[in-house]
């Protein structure tokens, strides 16, 4: 069966582009701030990863349609407003549904309102993309966000405390098995160390991602 | 003032600026602490800037909270409002008070200081997006601050943002005669520093208050 894809070629770019090769973290260097924060656990990555890429989509929608009718001089505030808006909507379903975790990842829900990515996409994207092309571009950062928090939280959990999302994959030498946990991936300077790492393994593979001085 | 209000104060300046360093203990503010942390000049143009704004907008989300979105809050306007409980706009609230609030204060630094504004002007719009800002109201927030803390709150969480950019500015001038890995150039070596200064803070959380 041939028929029509959904997604034409362009569009196929616009929501993979950002999951690995202009991954916003890793390339972009947005949204740093919570990736740091959240990655403890791999349970509050992926809520984290899931807020985000919902609010990056809708704040893209909503703003690419109404893009035409925002003043320039004010448009930071416009968007700032339309991000609080939903980031309060996730806020209130985290809190109904999640209310445990919605209080260990305390300000760091609000906070998505200064995520970069949501900001940087509204902005870089969304003014001056209608609003499917914007609605994939939000979904793809989304997900490259996502990706990476997941990586690190993953990795953070399994060799910071021998467990995945809470089951016990290593039996820690405390609960008489033989792994014995690695405590530096418990604080959060680690978090920066594998990010580095994960850098630099993106730009070995990528050259053309190098800086120069 | 009694000396025990000013010991509580004194001890909440010492943890907002070490113990519980927005940039090193919390990581926020990491964007602009890695985009803008090429110069010393540049860095302390910045942290000062932030210091000026966080103390400003702290104090007056907590006014807005207390005074607005807490529960009974609204009692004096009618009885019936006595048990609205406004919270949930917290968010909505506190960042359109940031930026007006910032551009307030490039307005006037604009009119008032303008040799000030040559140095700081640039990244005064930037800040109403970073995340210490909003972060400092949502701790406020968090942890139930009075006035009087939330603008000792203030002044500490800005400096100690600002004490860390200007460490790391200096820490990356140093490091352009180093040999860095091609790939670990700019942002991943950036990213290692801050990740060794963090460990480095850490130690003040011995310090009991």
């Amino acid at each position: 069966m041939k028929g029509t894809p959904i997604l034409s070629r362009a569009q196929r770019e616009t929501l993979f582009a950002p999951i690995v090769a202009n991954n916003p973290i890793g390339v972009q260097v947005l949204g740093i701030c919570s990736a740091l924060a959240v990655t403890t656990r791999l349970d509050k990555a992926i809520v984290m990863g899931l807020g985000v890429t919902i609010v990056t989509a809708c704040a893209n929608v909503a703003i690419s349609t109404v893009r035409n009718w925002i003043p320039n001089s004010i448009r930071i505030i416009v968007q700032l407003a339309i991000i609080a808006s939903l980031v309060i909507m996730v806020d209130q379903v985290l809190r109904a549904y999640l209310y445990e975790l919605s209080l260990e990842l305390s300000v760091f829900v609000g906070l998505i309102i200064t995520n970069c990515i949501v900001m940087g996409r509204a902005e870089g994207y969304a003014m001056a993309n209608p609003p499917w092309a914007s609605f994939l571009d939000g979904i793809g950062n989304g997900l490259g966000y996502a990706l990476v928090l997941l990586l690190v939280a993953l990795t953070r959990e399994l060799a910071g405390a021998g467990r995945v999302l809470g089951h016990t994959v290593l039996r820690t030498v405390s609960d008489g098995g033989w792994y014995e946990p690695n405590s530096l991936m418990l604080i959060a300077p680690s978090a920066l160390f594998l990010i580095a790492l994960l850098v630099w393994a993106l730009r070995t593979w990528k050259p053309e991602l190098q800086e120069k001085d | 003032m009694t000396a025990a209000i000013m010991q509580h104060f004194a001890d909440l300046f010492v943890k907002s600026v070490f113990l519980e360093n927005m940039a090193l203990a919390f990581f926020l503010g990491m964007c602009s602490f890695l985009a803008c942390s090429r110069k010393v000049e540049t860095a302390i143009g910045l942290g000062v800037a932030v210091v000026f704004v966080q103390v400003l907008t702290v104090p007056l989300n907590n006014l807005i909270l207390h005074h607005l979105l807490a529960e009974g809050a609204l009692g004096w306007l009618s009885p019936s409002l006595a048990k609205v409980d406004l919270g949930f706009l917290a968010f909505i609230l506190f960042i359109s008070t940031i930026a007006a609030a910032t551009q307030v204060v490039e307005m006037s630094v604009d009119r008032f200081a303008p040799k000030l504004y040559a140095t700081l002007g640039v990244f005064l719009p930037l800040i109403a997006v970073n995340c210490v800002i909003l972060a400092g109201s949502l701790f406020m927030q968090e942890r139930d601050y009075t006035f009087g803390e939330s603008v000792v709150y203030g002044v500490g969480s800005g400096l100690g943002w600002g004490i860390a950019i200007v460490a790391m500015a200096a820490v990356r001038e140093k490091m352009r005669y180093s040999n860095v890995p091609a790939g670990l150039k700019g942002l991943g070596i950036t990213f290692i520093t801050a990740g060794l200064m963090s460990i480095a803070f850490m130690l003040f959380s011995g310090i009991q208050l």
